[in-house]
């Protein structure tokens, strides 16, 4: 049986799938904005706002930290309609049966994220804000991955159409540098949910050093000098280590996607699909990596903060697509494309001739 | 007969120690350069209801360091470390806590277990009132509070020092309410001066506490007449 007949060609669910993911990304914006802004408590109650039905909340109250807070349900409500769409769609006229459950799990997790958010509100659980927070990236995954699924070149790309073979090490390469990227995340949303604001206020030296005191007495004096607005919680030496922990796995998250980019143009081609996502990969790192250094400059302007955590979320992604689209065409994958192999991780083959 | 003699001795006991009870007084300074405090008018102007309340006014700062021209070190909270279990906090008049222009009014306030907490809007816009304390028992709340809305009043069971208050609709604004187990405790005002009144005679430690600095103690003996402790903080 055909291959490329298995996959129904539907530009339209296409479509659908990615600005389902669009709105997801604005989700994830808007949801950056409200930790950024404190303004997670602002509406008390859920699903109600203020005591008012969610959708007829009058304009007078979308002020200050609430309107932050209200846009991010109303966005999410919307990214919980598209992604039952979607599913049903997915349910009713993909001829996948692993895409019909994919639709599914989307919509399981969009409604338990959006539980998790509510429940962070009225239980006041700030541990729930981090979670949600790394939920929401890891749907932002799914839903970009189904978009990939859905789309023309994954269909030519499970046909055969595109023919090389990544090599087992580099495809585990890329795989154990998303995983470090998500843990990075991780990192990330604990340190925003401590609502402390920035816990070393300088980059690149920490504190004038390279290594920052972290005694009782030097803590004291740092938290007896900072004037902070927003996010007032006294920083600790757990939140110093957190942030020094997030600029080194930074760094190590930097030089991991410049290999895996090197070793993909190398491996693959400067043609190939997957060297020029590791190429924009190692881009976004880069830009990732400058915000970064900005956000702790400006104090953790909203904004900006938020403009981190975007480009993370996109970092993250691409890793995972990079893995997704390569995981068919390993070294010894049970996969459809004619027959070339690349022996050894990192090592050199005739295939790589015939890859580029 | 027996009974009407132990409230005669208790009544005289009671009377007796009234009279032997002295006041702690004292002042707070602070010495070396606080850091500038920060100005709230970008933060406020950002919000049309709030900076509607301050046209042609003076913008707000932040008030962590309030430091008199003679070096008084206002907004610390002095009390007496250990006295447990002696609140009358359930028969003492509330305290109260306003949000006018968009500002807590007083920024460190302290009450004692039990005593009730009233939280005011004067303001013509909607707050949330989260109030985020961290030890067992006393319990976190967040409501919302109208423009005109009724007063919400809240009680903490647990002594705890510099419970946050906030309005997450406008993050600047902030309070620390200090909840303690006994009635002998002072915040000092602006020229830095603290009375603890009516201390009955003892051996005391004597905390003075403040949200950015922390706390220092002395030892104190209560006797016949009044006693004063003066505390130097130091900014580094």
């Amino acid at each position: 049986m055909n291959v490329k007949a298995q996959i129904t060609n539907n530009p339209w669910l296409h479509r659908f799938a990615v600005l389902t993911a669009i709105i997801t990304f604005l989700l994830l914006g808007v949801g950056g904005l409200v930790t950024s802004h404190e303004a997670g408590m602002s509406v008390p109650d859920w699903p109600t706002s203020y005591g008012y039905n969610m959708f007829a909340l009058p304009i007078k109250f979308w002020k200050g930290g609430a309107l932050f807070e209200h846009s991010h349900r109303l966005l999410a409500s919307g990214a919980g309609f598209f992604t039952t769409v979607l599913a049903v769609w997915l349910w009713l006229k993909d001829s996948r049966k692993w895409m019909k459950w994919l639709g599914v799990t989307a919509f399981l997790l969009v409604v338990a994220q959006g539980v998790l958010g509510g429940l962070r509100v009225t239980l006041k659980m700030n541990n729930l804000g981090v979670i949600h927070g790394v939920v929401g990236q890891s749907f932002f995954i799914l839903i970009c991955a189904i978009a990939l699924f859905t789309s023309r070149f994954w269909r030519e790309w499970v046909a055969g159409g595109k023919t090389f073979l990544v090599s087992r090490g580099l495809w585990v390469f890329v795989l154990a540098t998303t995983i470090l990227i998500f843990c990075q995340l991780i990192l990330g949303a604990t340190m925003r949910g401590q609502h402390a604001g920035l816990a070393i206020p300088d980059f690149p030296t920490a504190y004038g050093k390279l290594w920052p005191d972290t005694s009782a007495d030097a803590v004291a004096r740092y938290n007896a000098n900072r004037v902070e607005v927003i996010s007032t919680n006294p920083i600790t030496p757990f939140q110093i280590i957190l942030q020094m922990a997030h600029r080194i796995v930074a760094l190590a998250v930097f030089i991991l996607v410049a290999v895996a980019a090197w070793l993909s143009w190398k491996r693959l081609g400067g043609k190939s699909p997957l060297a020029k996502l590791a190429a924009f990969w190692l881009g976004l790192i880069v830009c990732q990596i400058a915000l970064g250094a900005w956000t702790v400059w400006s104090n953790k302007a909203a904004d900006v903060a938020t403009l981190h955590v975007l480009v993370g979320a996109l970092s993250l992604v691409t890793g995972a697509l990079w893995c997704i689209i390569a995981f068919g065409r390993r070294e010894g994958a049970a996969n459809l494309a004619p027959a070339k192999t690349i022996s050894g991780a990192f090592g050199t083959s005739p295939a790589m001739a015939a890859n580029k | 007969m027996k009974s009407a003699l132990s409230i005669l001795a208790i009544g005289f006991f009671g009377v007796w120690q009234a009279a032997s009870a002295a006041d702690i007084t004292g002042v707070i300074t602070l010495k070396g350069a606080p850091p500038a405090e920060t100005d709230l008018g970008s933060y406020i102007m950002g919000n049309p209801d709030c900076a509607a309340m301050y046209q042609g006014q003076k913008m707000p700062t932040t008030h962590f360091y309030v430091v008199g021209p003679d070096g008084g070190f206002a907004d610390v909270v002095v009390s007496l470390k250990g006295v447990t279990g002696k609140s009358t906090g359930a028969s003492a008049p509330p305290a109260v806590l306003d949000q006018k222009n968009c500002v807590y009014t007083p920024g460190i306030l302290a009450i004692q277990t039990g005593q009730k907490l009233i939280v005011k809007n004067s303001d013509m816009c909607v707050h949330n009132v989260h109030s985020a304390p961290t030890v067992a028992g006393n319990a976190e709340h967040n409501d919302v509070q109208m423009p005109g809305g009724a007063d919400l009043t809240y009680t903490f069971p647990k002594a705890e020092m510099f419970v946050k208050f906030e309005c997450n609709v406008h993050p600047w604004m902030k309070a620390w309410v200090s909840v303690l187990d006994s009635p002998y405790f002072s915040v000092s005002d602006k020229d830095g001066k603290f009375v603890i009144k009516n201390v009955p005679p003892g051996k005391y430690t004597i905390e003075a506490n403040h949200r950015k600095l922390g706390a220092q103690t002395q030892d104190v003996q209560v006797k016949d007449g009044d006693v004063t402790v003066n505390f130097t903080f130091e900014i580094k």
